[in-house]
């Protein structure tokens, strides 16, 4: 195994990555970068979040093998259960850690952006869990989308504002709450829910969810006595996926798969897939790469899974892309909703959405995987709130 | 640091911009400043618009180039950008506009826009395009020191100037740091929060102008929240800027259909 150096300045994946935010949030992100490389490394606050990832999120999470669809498939298919944690899917592993971290700061309130509410949801719960105030903005369309997790922020005692700016998705209510933290900054905390946005954003969440990976290893040694020969992850901003894949990095002989959302798949349709279809810029403090039109403007992006509708993508995963260490791949729409029947049907087990988009690429390429190899496939959340929006377009008798 | 330390700052041969904000202190009045979105109040009707801005007196127009993600603009400036965008304007638009009417301002202009729009235009180009249209700074809102190495030796080959953005919460010591790189003049955000904010926290306003007349020998503006000259009346002798930055209440001055000249009266007298 060989070391990696990613990133030789802090806060920088190759080119990309950075800072470009206004001058008044340069205080609070030095501040949270101070508490990131000291807080984060006390015993104290590593021995806290592993009692709560264990004891409050439901850590570790198995891994499955998928026999039923192995058999159909002619190699082994395993499956890490992000979607039996706590609030049902990965968000949570960074939620925790980012709300602790404000807490042990000495912070009183914590915001959070959301789309499709997981984030929302696991940011409310840490705040409840920890006694923090907790603001979440959500832009005004996908407030009404995800009208069931309004409902349950609210009932775990935050504040939901509804972003009535701009495209009112998610990318605006990024902006709206990287403003709010401009004039709230001497008590609250931003929790930024992906591996993106200004560092140290992306390595505070990076390191957070790595906890994926790293148990992943363990289990698959444990399990096959050896590594698989490919992991596959879903990408939006692409948390869960930096989570699994980055520990994975050094071992160059394990095959790393990212999946970005296509949409529709018709000619000119909207999509997520920055780095497939993307180029170079800047939104949201950081360089990456970006669904933007001529002139530097933003587009809105598309995907029939709300946790990958975003026109950016987190800066490492350009970086490994760039690089050559990861394969982006791309699932459409129709693809990921059969991969989510498919896995229901034959396993037992209700993907997210998101987590189809991962599931879909292996299916979609199983003829050019080897006979005998190992997937392993992040199962980055439970589509227990998919099913309304699912059921639109699945036939169930 | 890491960036910044790989790039020396060029001293440049003028600074038209601080020229002009001393002339016109010189002559008993802080220099006035206005921010105006490109393509407001329509793309027909911006360019008239403009020329009756440059006929109010004021000394250095900042012309807005919207995006659509604003971060650092409240809800006023975001309708305007917003507004604009949908009415086709583009960094383009404002450049070719500008190269028919060179010649044509009293003021000075300055570009204010985000980093992307700039990054997409090319900044060698943009950094060009200012040279030869007289152009003198340009505003980056999301630029901080840090992050400013990807603009700035094509702009100091140009001799278009960085303006220099600090807040109340930036420290002495940081500004110290900008102050290598700064000139014509610093841009001090008045409140933390977003623009068209109100300004109420005049003594901690009053220590940072403070700092930041030890920590830099430019002029000073103060803008964000400024609608009327008693703002600055109300702080300390010692603690008054240079020139004032005028922005979400002159748009809706405007928006009011009423005379520019009316709103600038009060600070012309002043």
């Amino acid at each position: 195994m060989k070391t990696l150096e990613h990133t030789p300045r802090p806060g920088y994946f190759g080119p990309y990555g950075g800072r470009y935010v206004p001058e008044t949030l340069m205080p609070p992100l030095l501040e949270l970068e101070n508490a990131y490389e000291g807080i984060m490394n006390s015993p104290q606050y590593r021995e806290t979040l592993d009692e709560l990832l264990r004891d409050y999120c439901g850590r570790r999470t198995p891994i499955t093998l998928c026999d039923n669809l192995s058999r159909e498939l002619g190699f082994r298919l395993f499956l890490k259960r992000e979607d039996l944690l706590h609030t049902g899917a990965h968000k949570i592993n960074n939620a925790i850690g980012q709300t602790l971290l404000a807490k042990m700061m000495g912070k009183t309130h914590v915001i959070a952006e959301t789309g499709a509410g997981q984030h929302g949801v696991a940011t409310a719960t840490a705040a409840a869990k920890f006694g923090l105030r907790c603001t979440v903005f959500m832009g005004a369309k996908d407030a009404e989308r995800q009208a069931p997790n309004v409902q349950r922020m609210k009932l775990l005692g935050a504040r939901v504002i509804a972003v009535q700016n701009g495209s009112c998705t998610l990318k605006d209510a990024i902006n709206e709450a990287l403003r709010y933290w401009i004039s709230h900054q001497h008590d609250t905390l931003y929790v930024f829910g992906t591996a993106a946005g200004p560092h140290p954003f992306p390595t505070i969440v990076r390191n957070l969810q790595s906890v994926i990976g790293r148990e992943s290893i363990e289990q698959m040694k444990q399990q096959t006595g050896k590594l698989p020969d490919y992991v596959v992850a879903c990408v939006g901003g692409g948390s869960n996926a930096i989570g699994m894949l980055h520990p994975f990095v050094p071992y160059d002989h394990v095959k790393l798969i990212g999946v970005e959302a296509g949409g529709t798949g018709e000619p000119g349709c909207e999509h997520s897939a920055a780095i497939n279809l993307g180029k170079p810029g800047v939104l949201h403090g950081e360089l990456t790469y970006l669904l933007q039109d001529e002139d530097g403007q933003i587009l809105e992006s598309s995907s029939i899974s709300a946790g990958l509708d975003y026109p950016g993508v987190g800066p490492e995963h350009v970086y490994l892309h760039s690089i050559g260490r990861v394969h982006y791949g791309i699932a459409y729409d129709a693809e990921a909703l059969s991969a989510f029947s498919r896995l229901s049907r034959t396993e037992g087990i209700i993907p997210a959405l998101e987590s189809s988009h991962a599931l879909a690429w292996v299916f979609k390429h199983a003829a050019d995987i080897p006979a005998g190899s190992d997937v392993l496939v992040n199962l980055s959340g439970r589509g227990d709130k998919d099913l309304a929006h699912a059921l639109h377009y699945i036939p169930l008798d | 640091m890491n960036n910044t330390d790989t790039y020396a700052p060029v001293p440049p041969a003028s600074e038209p911009l601080k020229a002009r904000i001393r002339r016109t202190q010189a002559g008993g009045r802080p220099a006035l400043i206005p921010f105006i979105t490109a393509g407001f109040p329509t793309p027909i009707t911006f360019w008239d618009t403009l020329a009756e801005l440059d006929a109010s007196g004021v000394d250095i127009i900042e012309l807005g180039i919207p995006f659509s993600d604003p971060v650092a603009d409240g809800p006023v400036i975001e309708a305007k950008s917003r507004a604009s965008l949908a009415a086709g304007t583009t960094l383009q638009w404002v450049i070719d506009g500008l190269r028919q009417r060179r010649g044509q301002y009293q003021a000075e202009l300055v570009l204010m826009g985000y980093t992307n729009p700039f990054m997409q235009y090319g900044i060698g180009r943009l950094a060009r395009d200012c040279e030869e249209l007289g152009i003198r700074g340009i505003i980056v809102p999301d630029l901080p020191l840090e992050e400013s190495v990807i603009f700035r030796p094509e702009l100091d080959a140009r001799g278009v100037s960085l303006i220099t953005l600090i807040g109340p919460n930036t420290t002495e010591e940081r500004m110290r740091q900008y102050a290598r790189y700064t000139r014509d003049y610093v841009y001090i955000v008045s409140v933390l929060g977003t623009t068209g904010g109100i300004n109420n926290h005049v003594e901690r306003m009053a220590d940072t102008i403070r700092a930041a007349r030890r920590a830099f020998d430019v002029p000073l503006a103060l803008g964000f929240g400024l609608r009327e000259p008693g703002q600055l009346d109300a702080l300390p002798a010692d603690a008054r800027p240079d020139a004032a930055v005028i922005g979400t209440a002159l748009l809706e001055h405007i928006e009011a259909h009423k005379p520019i000249a009316d709103f600038f009266a009060p600070w012309v007298q002043a």
